[in-house]
């Protein structure tokens, strides 16, 4: 996989994870730093967006400091997977959903912008797909998300 | 749930931003001033709500979000523990701070079917490696673990970064 990518790639994704510059033109900025310019940059990034390597540039807010969020989970019998998942998916209100081995095999999340908006959310799903929303809430976080650590090999 | 009341700290012109970049910023020369272009704010106003949100925490990061799967992290294990209440933040620091968790947390129990109180997310190349790392887990937590499972993500459904908006737009559907 990795040979696909520059060592100028390679560099930016473990430079750049966090502390992406806020600059007016900050790949002109990262350009600076990394001594290349400024279309090369933007080429690489491109470059990786197109391969499928960069999900999105983009920032990430703190757990419960921007609206409400929880994590949910529900328990589907095999037959009524594919529908029930469909369901879900098309709430704008679901971020995240996820098939998973186990009895409880859907998980998802919910945002809203307020408390009472995810109990709508949640009202609304159980409506519509007739199975009981079990909610995991955060209660504490113990690591800081600074991004993730590929192993390159 | 996390947060019961509206947050104060935050304007609805930074609401409307945070909706605007949500997707990702453009690879443009000037990515913000694009994004500022879309919500009437000049490219200065963008930058600095946007480096206010950093600097009070609203914001942890800006930054590329790498696709893991892409990168050959295809397997992706959500390892839950059931452990002693009295220790679990001791142990919640522990675990959080090693290299293959990407995630870390307290949730409620749903006892007694679900007696899982701690979460962390395991991600590696293969199962057998995701294992490795769960008995690694497994050896930190010693006898204040009780029962552990794995839950492996079979599918991706859906995923997309932060969905907000206002309360009162519509509920559904895209």
């Amino acid at each position: 996989m990795q040979e696909r990518l520059s060592p100028t790639q390679q560099q930016l994704i473990e430079a750049f994870q966090r502390g992406f510059p806020t600059t007016s033109r900050p790949f002109a900025t990262i350009a600076e730093q990394i001594g290349s310019d400024e279309g090369s940059v933007m080429a690489a990034f491109a470059d990786l967006k197109n391969k499928g390597y960069l999900a999105r540039i983009g920032a990430t807010y703190a757990t419960g400091r921007v609206g409400a969020s929880t994590l949910a989970a529900m328990e589907v019998p095999q037959s009524e997977l594919e529908k029930v998942a469909e369901k879900i998916s098309r709430f704008t209100e679901i971020n995240h959903n996820y098939e998973r081995e186990d009895k409880l095999n859907l998980w998802f999340v919910i945002t809203g912008a307020t408390r009472n908006d995810l109990v709508r959310t949640v009202e609304a799903i159980e409506a519509e797909t007739g199975h009981t929303v079990h909610l995991m809430p955060m209660i504490e976080h113990y690591r800081l998300d600074l991004g993730f650590n590929l192993q390159w090999n | 749930m996390n947060n019961p009341v509206p947050v104060p700290e935050l304007d609805e012109i930074d609401e409307a931003l945070i909706r605007a970049t949500q997707s990702g910023l453009p690879i443009t020369s000037t990515p913000y001033g694009d994004i500022g272009l879309g919500i009437g704010l000049s490219p200065d106003e963008v930058e600095q709500r946007l480096q206010r949100m950093l600097d009070i925490g609203v914001i942890r990061r800006i930054g590329i979000i790498p696709n893991h799967y892409q990168f050959g992290y295809r397997a992706n294990g959500m390892s839950v523990w059931d452990i002693d209440d009295d220790r679990i933040d001791e142990m919640g620091e522990t675990i959080g701070a090693l290299d293959f968790v990407s995630h870390c947390y307290r949730r409620p129990r749903h006892l007694p079917e679900w007696p899982f109180n701690l979460f962390a997310m395991v991600h590696g190349t293969s199962r057998d490696i995701v294992e490795a790392h769960v008995a690694e887990i497994r050896k930190i937590l010693g006898d204040t673990v009780h029962d552990h499972r794995i839950l492996y993500s079979r599918r991706i459904l859906k995923k997309t970064g932060l969905r907000w908006r206002k309360s009162k737009e519509r509920k559904c559907c895209e």
